[in-house]
């Protein structure tokens, strides 16, 4: 498939949004139990939502570019029974409506306790509305993944390991923003979100590498035989059609030479994973008196960032749709 | 149910690309809009088409024969293209099958292009919404036209008779009886997409002849001494049969 950078925007912009969220509300609960103490929490998640707000808006208004007619978006909702794409449509501004209003509710601190006054956990409205967050946040990832994940004969991404894959590289790269954020609000939660980000990108590690394995190994069902028809082994196409090119010769190839594809591959590898980790590592380390060197991090977070740019290019370029087998040939 | 399809008989197209030029030629001139083209004499010429014509080579030299294969959309019984459109402007119709865009209601996101295993739908460039073959539902049934030419246009134009257009659910139709007497096949039957569209196979027509049925025996030429007299020591089909 040829990699839309709309869409690539999105998907890792929006990951990272719904990450931060996730990371702020895992500080929630933790503060909620007495796991961790914030210090100023009315700025911690305010700011910190409208930052994860940020991500979103972003995500969005790339997504407005791969569209013909932006301004018919709208219509995109109606049918949500049967398209994962719909779904997504609605449960992004659902995750950005509900950010908002975890954002506000801190800012503004609309938190009575919905339970009881005398329940030792305090912040319950709050709470609450992180819970409604944390489910609309992995409901978006889900049809995210499935947008893709849903079309079985692109086989590369027909896998379960898809939407997995979306979940854990967004929770990833949001934690890896929330050390940085931390770091500047909240250095006592700098090394819980560090560790939280090298668990979760290691896990990511291992299901990306798995998913790579999975379509190194694939055996694509359609061929030249059963798209034509005809039961010969030598098949060669002579024409398709066409002397120039046309959407189909232009939408589903990556158009991009075998080496920077492999190159495109190993910089995501590369990036995402070890590099990304042993920057946050070094950060992590580099603490003086509570305070981080904020530089690291943010350098670990840009470099991760631009691994996941990597990695949705390489995403979409290893997808060999079944229409390429009708459009080898100029002529 | 109606679901009106197109039946192609690879056995006798020849690759003329008249089915495309008629189809291109109808469907940029009606009331649903153009089918852009862009650089059309230039260098890098590109544009919208519902359907193409493709050759293929079967076989290596010298037992090679060329396939040519009109490729449109093959109206699915089940469309993978239909359910995943956004905005419903992707639909099937209920009274015949005829698997639609709404230009109105697209909004050019792409997805159902993904969504199509063959490749059979275009992206207008300029009209920025995705487009396919409509089987010319704006002909079918139109009652201005002589009942004879209320089918699509790459029909009327093939000069083979290539193309068949029927209901392929009428057991009777024509297309119906080509389809289970011709050995009708679909295209990629392992997505389940179930196409309306069949492709009629090449078949070569032979007959088996024996050696002893290339001499006549009983030649009278030979009999009467103009040829030379053939010299056949077992007895002939001639000898042992009254025909």
């Amino acid at each position: 498939m040829h990699p839309a950078f709309s869409v690539i925007f999105l998907t890792t912009l929006i990951g990272v949004g719904q990450g931060l969220f996730l990371a702020l509300f895992t500080a929630q609960s933790y503060a909620a139990v007495g796991f961790i103490s914030i210090d100023n929490p009315r700025l911690f998640y305010s700011v910190g939502s409208l930052l994860s707000l940020g991500f979103l808006i972003a995500g969005l208004f790339a997504s407005f570019f791969h569209l013909g007619h932006p301004e018919r978006a709208w219509r995109s909702a109606a049918r949500w029974r049967t398209s994962w794409l719909s779904r997504e449509v609605i449960a992004l501004p659902v995750m950005m409506g509900i950010v908002f209003i975890y954002g506000l509710m801190h800012y503004m601190g609309w938190n009575p306790n919905i339970i009881g006054a005398s329940n030792p956990l305090q912040g319950q409205l709050t709470l609450f509305v992180g819970i409604l967050g944390t489910i609309v946040a992995f409901t978006l990832f889900l049809c995210t993944g499935m947008i893709y994940a849903c079309i079985k004969f692109l086989q590369e991404w027909h896998t379960p390991l898809t939407v997995i894959n979306y979940i854990l590289l967004g929770t990833a790269s949001g934690f890896m923003f929330a050390t940085l954020y931390a770091a500047y609000m909240a250095p006592n939660l700098v090394t819980m979100y560090g560790t939280w980000t090298i668990i979760i990108t290691l896990v990511a590690l291992v299901t990306r590498v798995w998913a790579l394995i999975r379509n190194a190994r694939i055996k694509h069902r359609s061929s030249l035989q059963t798209a034509i028809g005809v039961r010969h082994t030598g098949i060669v196409q002579k024409s398709m059609g066409m002397m120039g090119g046309s959407f189909n010769t232009r939408e589903y190839f990556h158009g991009t030479s075998p080496e920077f594809f492999n190159l495109m591959k190993w910089s995501f590898l590369v990036l995402v994973f070890p590099a990304a980790l042993i920057l946050l590592w070094l950060g992590l380390e580099s603490e003086t008196n509570g305070h981080y060197n904020t530089k690291l991090l943010a350098l670990a977070f840009a470099v991760q960032y631009a691994g996941l740019v990597a990695e949705r290019w390489f995403f979409f370029a290893q997808a060999k749709h079944p229409q390429n087998l009708y459009y080898q040939t100029v002529g | 149910m109606t679901q009106l399809a197109l039946i192609i008989d690879l056995n006798v197209c020849v690759g003329c690309h008249a089915c495309v030029t008629s189809c291109k030629q109808w469907n940029t001139s009606g009331p649903a809009g153009y089918l852009s083209d862009d650089n059309p004499y230039g260098a890098d010429p590109t544009g919208t088409f519902f359907n193409r014509v493709q050759s293929f080579e079967i076989g290596e030299y010298p037992n090679t024969e060329t396939v040519h294969f009109p490729k449109s959309c093959l109206h699915c019984e089940d469309p993978p293209c239909v359910p995943v459109c956004p905005t419903g402007a992707s639909y099937k119709r209920e009274q015949d099958g005829i698997v639609l865009v709404d230009y109105d209601k697209c909004i050019g996101c792409k997805y159902c292009s993904w969504a199509c295993p063959y490749g059979a739908r275009e992206l207008d460039e300029h009209m920025k919404v995705m487009k396919k073959c409509t089987l010319c539902v704006d002909r079918i049934y139109d009652e201005s036209l002589p009942e004879n030419e209320r089918r699509p246009a790459c029909v009327l134009a093939c000069p083979t008779n290539a193309r068949l257009f029927g209901d392929v659910h009428d057991p009777d139709s024509e297309v119906s009886v080509k389809i289970r007497e011709e050995g009708g096949y679909q295209l990629m039957p392992e997505w389940g997409t179930n196409p309306a569209n069949h492709y009629l196979p090449r078949r070569k027509q032979k007959i088996t002849i024996h050696e002893d049925e290339l001499i006549r025996a009983d030649n009278p030429l030979r009999k009467e001494g103009t040829h030379p007299p053939q010299v056949i020591e077992e007895p002939t089909l001639d000898d042992v049969t009254s025909w």
